[in-house]
């Protein structure tokens, strides 16, 4: 029995949610005294793989191949199926982003194992396999049993910590039998913004609203943004006017996030923007109403000018990266 | 060729959300029922298609998986544009199940369709299990299609960016907004036509249920938001240096 977790890699490096992913497998593998294993899928070094075993990781399963480079559905999970059939993994562990889901799904199928998807914790009861997840885009918690022997999970984004350990880990090369002819896909062009931080997988996220209004005033959002290595967003009154990209858009018809920190600036807060963004940690609000429905779900909140606050702020954040220094 | 799309019933997303049977069952009285708005963008986008087409796509089918107070949400459906809809008659009890009924309806379609995410579940998880059923490629976090020839042109999200990827039919696509960016509204027209396209009641095949939601709790209310004083942002700064942790 094991207990395998799938780990991207992002142009053959982890991030820390791959290492988050490995804790969160590492200790399920604990409690039910197993071990976790690593898979990894594409062309990453050693060292780095080796990084993966600081986390809990005993076996560290590399598929390490250029021709993994692009993500093909079908090929990948053809081999994570294999690899979970070849090491009986009883629970197979995929991030809750891009990746997650789309290979989840179909290993689920293939190992007739029952799915939950963003599992927001360890599961609450091994005997009759628990789980807890968010329900009705954040209006809800549920609690979920899997009846299945084999079962797969995907994690929900920040909301597992690191957790070290002294163990030792292997590495192993595999080479699972892939054709040309199973890669379903071919990609014609990839057009990469370089630097930006992705809005899905970000800690800190800054967004702004109608009440930035005009798609000229977004360089302090930017620079807030930079300043503290976030990803930017907005609602959707500012997509659909085009003053961002739809691909910006944070709300029940957009992008669901869950940030360790949400700026709402110029943000009211409607329903709809509230279901994308309750899952935050923590939420600071920026509005001239103080009756405002986004003060409800904030945790701080200020009642002012977002084109006078914004700058006072990045000054302030400055001012205190500089005497941490 | 022809397009199938997969529709969640799901409640408005205003609604207030309730649970009844001592929190084990989600209360639906008085829920407004609507299209799931990422399956409702896909639908917008198969209609465009099909209407640049010049008629090389015949048909834009809907399916979904749910007993008859379903039948409302797929007559919009076909009220914006579906030639036609099926409607599996049973409980929409996992996703697992839903795939594997839909699989049943699906294997005659060129390109299927889902919703990255239904907004009740959440589970982001019919689209993948439909592909694998069917045993066919799929591609997610599509933020765009198009068709040139033989070949499907798609346009998927990745971190930091987009691909342009390069698809065979058949092929399910799991959308989500930018596929298409505001949905349409049914005209009156559509509406009166709407009565009359076929809404096919098919028979559930047996399927194994491999999850059950078991029960639901409110998330725990938040405490009163700390309102600090505009003329006095380092606090914020403190705060969330000192408090939260967070910067």
């Amino acid at each position: 029995m094991s207990i395998l977790v799938y780990t991207e890699n992002w142009d053959g490096k982890f991030k820390k949610l791959s290492f988050e992913l490995v804790s969160y497998a590492s200790e399920i593998a604990k409690k039910m005294n197993t071990s976790a294993i690593a898979l990894s899928i594409g062309k990453v070094e050693e060292d780095e793989l080796q990084k993966l075993g600081n986390y809990g990781a005993e076996k560290i399963i590399s598929v390490s191949d250029e021709k993994y480079k692009v993500l093909d559905n079908q090929t990948f999970s053809k081999i994570i199926a294999e690899v979970a059939d070849k090491e009986d993994s009883e629970i197979i562990v995929f991030a809750h982003n891009n990746s997650g889901k789309a290979l989840a799904p179909r290993v689920s199928v293939k190992l007739h194992a029952g799915l939950v998807s963003g599992v927001m914790a360890l599961p609450s009861n091994f005997e009759n396999f628990t789980v807890c997840k968010k329900a009705f885009t954040g209006k809800a918690i549920a609690n979920v049993v899997i009846k299945s022997p084999k079962k797969v999970l995907t994690l929900s984004q920040n909301s597992f910590g690191l957790i070290e350990s002294e163990n030792s880990s292997t590495i192993e090369n595999f080479s699972p039998e892939v054709s040309d002819a199973d890669f379903t896909t071919k990609v014609k062009e990839v057009n990469k913004i370089t630097g930006k931080v992705i809005l899905t997988d970000a800690e800190i996220v800054v967004s702004g609203g109608r009440g930035m209004k005009s798609p000229d005033n977004w360089a302090p959002i930017e620079e807030l943004a930079e300043l503290l290595g976030a990803a930017t967003a907005c609602s959707r009154p500012v997509s659909d006017e085009e003053w961002r990209p739809h691909g910006e858009h944070v709300g029940q018809t957009g992008k669901i996030i869950a940030p360790n920190l949400y700026f709402a600036l110029g943000i009211s807060g409607a329903i709809q923007h509230l279901g994308g963004v309750s899952s935050s940690k923590y939420i600071v609000a920026i509005n001239t109403d103080n009756e405002a429905p986004i003060f409800e779900s904030a945790d701080y909140g200020i009642v002012g000018d977002v084109h006078k606050l914004i700058p006072e702020l990045i000054s302030e954040i400055q001012e205190l990266k500089k005497s941490e220094s | 060729m022809k397009i199938l799309i997969c529709i969640s019933n799901v409640p408005d997303t205003t609604t207030k959300i309730k649970f009844a049977g001592d929190n084990t069952e989600f209360d639906a009285s008085g829920v407004q029922w609507i299209i799931n708005p990422w399956d409702e963008l896909a639908l917008t986008r198969a209609l465009e298609l099909k209407e640049k087409s010049g008629g090389k796509i015949e048909k834009i089918s809907v399916v979904s998986v749910g007993l008859k107070p379903a039948e409302p949400t797929l007559r919009k459906a076909l009220a914006i544009g579906a030639d036609d809809a099926f409607r599996i008659d049973c409980e929409a009890k996992d996703s697992y199940a839903v795939a594997a009924q839909i699989a049943e309806v699906a294997k005659d379609y060129d390109i299927i369709m889902c919703g990255i995410e239904a907004s009740d579940y959440n589970g982001s998880a019919v689209g993948g299990m439909l592909s694998e059923f069917l045993n066919i490629p799929s591609i997610s976090s599509v933020s765009g299609l198009d068709i040139e020839g033989d070949e499907i042109l798609i346009s998927r999200e990745i971190d930091g960016g987009a691909e342009v990827l390069i698809a065979k039919i058949p092929l399910v696509a799991i959308v989500q907004k930018g596929i298409a960016i505001e949905p349409r509204i049914p005209s009156m027209r559509g509406i009166m036509m709407a009565r009359k396209k076929p809404l096919n009641v098919v028979s559930p095949i047996e399927v194994e249920i491999l999850t059950e939601f078991v029960n639901y709790e409110l998330p725990p209310s938040k405490a009163a938001c700390k309102m600090i004083d505009a003329e006095n942002v380092k606090e914020l700064v403190d705060l969330l240096h000192n408090e939260a942790k967070l910067i």
